[in-house]
Order: structure tokens, then sequence, then C-alpha cells
């Protein structure tokens, strides 16, 4: 394939050229390739969720039919195994706090260790990379039995409180804010008798607010979508988040005969609104994805 | 960026004020579950049924335990590993080829691709899709009822059971993974590509090196620090593999175990019995291999980016000749 190769100007020949157009050629065809393959299980799923039942068991097809609006009233209203609507708000309200948490205390302590100059400082900052690479299911056991004995199973602060503490966001944090807090507005606002902490929500938050836009974005999603915590933590129904109602609905398929448009709908959403934030702020997450990227 | 040099002022206390939530919470939701983790694998100490057994202090027992083969002469977490590792390999293969490939494409100054954004945000797209809904997705779409099956139907082929056959069902499993992570890797190599010295790309073509000879001795070299943390990152994901398979296997997995991974092995015990002793030995296995690989990227992190360099100018330096 081609890489970042410069021809000066004028040394391009014919056959070059003819080159050049062949392999821009080849290249759309293979993006074309690449863009089907990431959409086209979304668009089974859409035309999926505008078939009835009878349709589906039917037979296969790519246009889709009128019962959408009759799939979304079913899957909405249906509680007999789960309450997507119910999913939804339960699923908001942990991926919300989780991701406000996360952002703020993420960009707090990557301030405090940036701003401020303390023994230990290093340690803490080391401390916070060498565990970055931990997975949160190798703690899990000693987790789920803490949670148990300080009798918060089945609730939500397991799984709000632990976003404080995510060390990758810090990183990106502190990456952000060493290239675009200078100290002298922290010490222009000491200076106009700023105390500390206002200096850091009123002025240095502010000043970082791309950064926490795209973790913002970044914790919600990990959170709407994470499967593994909650599952261990939450047993009732009416508190389910919307991975865990999945799974549910995955183990009841085989036993009773759904209604396979309903199950179709189901899934879309619970994957409906994230996929909608995304359109929208499409380009700074994807921006933000390098951003991370380009290591120290 | 390098404007204002370490000109910390003495407000030190305030440092730590601003630093203690955060190693607060870490040190009570991650840190301490996570040595009481590694205690707990010496400990039997499980629910039967309406009894608690244990805790009792068992030693290695549970390692003995879990390195044992059972009646059919299988060491079962060898057995998950494995499976965890095909699957990986299976999706981390072609998503490498794929991302490596469009991030060039993407890169490359004489192709000037015209609607990058455009592509680089539907090939991203399926990374931020809840996992379990797209296993379930595909659950329904390759069920024996399932429309890839009607069209086989339809097409006049035997109804083909995806579910039932080891490597449908981890090839399905894998691609679910491939699909959505190789839009993250491409955006990941192409950072490292673009971070390139322009001048050596510019260097080759002046003296005539061509595409092929660009990429293999001036581009892939160069982006090996990137590559191997790519790599290994993906492989440290890989190992945690969990949601994909739970949800399409219903947590079995399904066709006789041979899509059990690892963090499902950890979860069978964790959630059905309580067995602290056995889940908590089984993170322990898991905490090392990651420990392991972690080191390897915290390695190519700190030194292999000049080592890395240098030597790929060198073999730069070569291949222009």
């Amino acid at each position: 394939m081609n890489a970042n190769t410069f021809t000066p100007a004028g040394q391009k020949t014919k056959s070059d050229k003819g080159k050049m157009m062949a392999s821009r050629v080849i290249s759309y065809i293979f993006l074309a390739f690449v863009t089907v393959l990431s959409l086209f299980s979304f668009y089974l799923l859409i035309i999926n969720a505008t078939r009835s039942n009878a349709e589906l068991q039917a037979g296969f097809t790519l246009i889709p039919h009128g019962n959408f609006i009759n799939n979304f009233v079913k899957a909405w209203n249906d509680t007999s195994l789960v309450s997507i609507p119910r999913g939804m708000l339960n699923s908001f309200i942990i991926a919300a706090s989780a991701a406000i948490l996360t952002t703020y205390f993420s960009a707090m302590t990557a301030y405090g260790i940036h701003v401020y100059d303390f023994k230990g400082k290093k340690f803490a900052f080391n401390f916070i990379l060498i565990v970055m690479m931990i997975p949160t299911q190798v703690s899990a056991v000693g987790f789920v039995q803490l949670v148990n004995q300080i009798g918060l199973s089945d609730t939500y602060w397991p799984l709000i409180i632990p976003a404080i503490a995510a060390p990758s966001v810090f990183f990106y944090m502190k990456q952000y804010i060493e290239s675009s807090l200078p100290l002298e507005v922290v010490e222009a606002a000491r200076v106009d008798g700023s105390n500390e902490f206002l200096t850091f929500n009123t002025i240095a938050l502010p000043m970082l607010k791309p950064a926490l836009a795209v973790q913002l974005i970044f914790a919600f999603v990990a959170s709407w979508n994470n499967f593994f915590t909650p599952a261990l933590i939450i047993n009732t129904k009416e508190k389910a988040t919307l991975p865990i109602m999945i799974s549910l609905l995955r183990s009841e398929l085989n036993s009773r005969a759904g209604d396979l448009g309903e199950v179709y709908m189901m899934i879309l959403l619970a994957i409906i609104p994230v996929v909608i934030v995304y359109i929208f702020l499409s380009k700074h997450i994807v921006q933000g994805v390098a951003l991370g990227a380009v290591k120290g | 960026m390098s404007t204002q040099k370490r000109k910390s002022v003495s407000y030190s206390k305030w440092g730590y004020i601003f630093i203690i939530p955060f190693f607060v919470v870490y040190i009570f939701c991650s840190l301490i579950p996570l040595f009481s983790t590694f205690y707990n694998s010496f400990f039997e100490n499980y629910r039967d049924g309406l009894t608690q057994i244990g805790p009792n202090f068992v030693g290695f027992e549970n390692y003995i335990k879990l390195f044992t083969p059972n009646s059919s002469g299988n060491i079962l977490i060898l057995d998950y590993t494995a499976n965890t590792m095909i699957m990986w390999l299976l999706g981390a293969i072609p998503q490498l080829i794929f991302s490596l490939l469009l991030a060039i494409i993407f890169t490359s100054a004489r192709l000037k691709i015209k609607g990058q954004q455009f592509f680089k945000t539907v090939i991203y797209m399926p990374n931020l899709v809840m996992a379990s809904a797209f296993a379930m997705l595909f659950f329904t779409l390759f069920s024996n009822v399932g429309p890839v099956n009607q069209l086989i139907n339809a097409m006049g082929g035997e109804t083909v059971d995806f579910f039932g056959n080891v490597w449908t069902a981890r090839g399905i499993i894998a691609f679910i993974n491939f699909l959505m992570w190789f839009g993250n890797t491409t955006i990941l190599l192409m950072a490292g590509i673009m971070g390139i010295d322009q001048s050596l790309f510019e260097a080759a073509s002046i003296d005539g090196a061509n595409s092929v000879q660009v990429f293999f001795k001036i581009t892939l070299p160069l982006l090996m620090p990137i590559l191997v943390y790519v790599i290994i990152t993906s492989l440290i994901g890989g190992l945690q593999m969990f949601d994909v398979p739970q949800i399409i296997t219903a947590g079995i997995g399904k066709p006789n175990r041979s899509t059990m991974t690892l963090i499902m092995y950890l979860n069978n015990y964790l959630s059905t019995s309580k067995n602290y002793g056995m889940s908590g030995a089984i993170s322990v296995v898991v905490f090392i291999i990651t420990g392991i690989l972690s080191m390897f990227v915290y390695k190519t992190m700190v030194k292999g980016d000049d080592s890395g360099k240098k030597k790929a100018k060198k073999l730069a330096a070569k291949g222009v000749k």
C-alpha cells in the first residue's frame, strides 16, 4: 500500500499517475467494504425492528416493513420479563452519576499533581500509572465481598462511587492540563485573592472543557455498556440495568416463544441513546481517541 | 506546551487535598479488594445450597484444585485460557491487518482520501455500542431460525447450527470483537504514523524508494513501539473477554465449553456459589498473566520509544540507498 510518500512536483510521470489512480480506486473500494461491514449489522437490526414476528419468521429481507411503531409500543410497555424504560432510567442514573464523578475527580487529581509541589507527588503519579493496567475484573472478588459485608449489595452506590478513581481518565487529563493550562493563570488568580479550590472550579475547569466533554462521553458510554460488575451487584429485576436485562432476555429466549420483532426493538432501544449522542459528537470523540493515543 | 517550566508554587497542602478523594476511593474500591482477592484465594469459602462452608485456611489447595485434571482428564483453566486466546487471536489478526491498511490509507499524503471524517466515524461506532446488545443481535441473526439461516435455506442450503459448532461459535464471537475494535486500533495507529518524521518519507521518495519499500523500511519499523503497545493492550483486553461469549452462550460456553473464557469461569464461581476461594485463585492467575504483559507495555513505552526510533532510522538510512 501507499504510505505517506512524497513526490516532488515535476517528477511525476504518466505511469505514476496511472498507478496513483489505481491505488486510489482500490482504497475507496476497501473503504466502502469496511463501511458496509461496520454498518450492516445495525441496518439489519433496524430492518428487523420494523417487522412483526410473523414477518420475521417468514423469511429474510432487506426492506423495512410497517411494524416499527407496533414493535416499539410492545417493547416499551412489556414488563413480563424486563421493563425497557425502567432499565433505561436505571442505566442513565448510574452512567450519568459515574461519568460526572469520573470526569470531575480525574481533573481534580490531575490538577493537584500538575499545579502543586508536594512530597510524594512523583510517587502518586507513578502509582497511578502502574495501577492503570490492572483490570477491574481481577479485584472483583474482593469488591463483591466488601460490598456484601457493608450491606451495599443490590444498590447503585458500588457502581457509582468507584468512578471517582479512574486511572486512565486521570492520565488523559494530566496530559491535557500539561498542554493547555499555563501555571501563570493559576498564579494570576492567586494574586487576585482567589481561593485554591475556587481557582480550580471557576478558572481551571472551564479551560479544560474540551477534555472534560470527551471524557464525560467516554465515561458515560463505558458505564452504560458495563455488564460484568452490575451483574454481580444487582439482584432485583426492578433495579437491573440494560445489559443485565439483555442477558435475561437472552437466557429466556430459548424457553419462551418470544416476539422476535419486540426483541430486536429492545436491542435497538438499548443501543440507540449512545448512537444518537455519537452521531452528534463523533468528531470530538474520534479526536479524543487519537489524543489519548499520543503518549508522553 | 513547554513555555512554563515546572514553576510550582508553595501551596503544597492543596496538592494533598486535591488528590485525596482519588486515592481514598482507589484504596477502598480497588486496592483493598485486590489484596482481599489474593487473601481469599488461600481460603475455602463458598456456599453449598443454603450452608456456608468456611472460610477455612487451606493454603494452596485452591490453586492445586485449579490445575488438577478433572474426571475427563482436562485441566479446565488451561482449556479456558486456550479458548480465550484462540478467540482473541481470531479477532486480533484481521483487526491488525485492517487497521494497518486503513491507517496507511488515511494518512497517505499521495492518496488524499476524501470523506475521512465520515469513514472514521463509521468504523469507530461499533466500539461504543453495548457489547451485550451486539452479542444479543448476533445471536438472533445467526440463530437456527434467524435471518442468516433463512438466507441459507432460501438458497437451498441446510440450516447451519452456528452456535452448536465449535469454530462457527468461536468465529462469531471473534468477529464481534474484531468489529468492535478495529476502528479504535485504526485511530491509534494513525496517530502513530502521523507522529513519524515526515522528512524521512521525503528523503526515501527522493531516493526513489517505492511504496512497498517505504512501508517495510520506514513506516513499519518506526511504528513498532505503537504497534507493540496496541497488540499488548489488545491482548490484555482479550484476556478480560466476557460480555460477548457470556451473552451468546447464556454463560455456559456452548458448545461443549469451547467458548468459555477465563472471566466467564471466574464469574461462574463468583455469582452462582459465591465461591470466593476458587474465584480468588482464578483472579490471581489472570492478574499474574496481565502483570507480565503490562511490564512489556511499560518497557516499550519507556525504552522502546528511543531504541525503536534509532533502529528505524538506521534501517531507513539503509533502505534508501
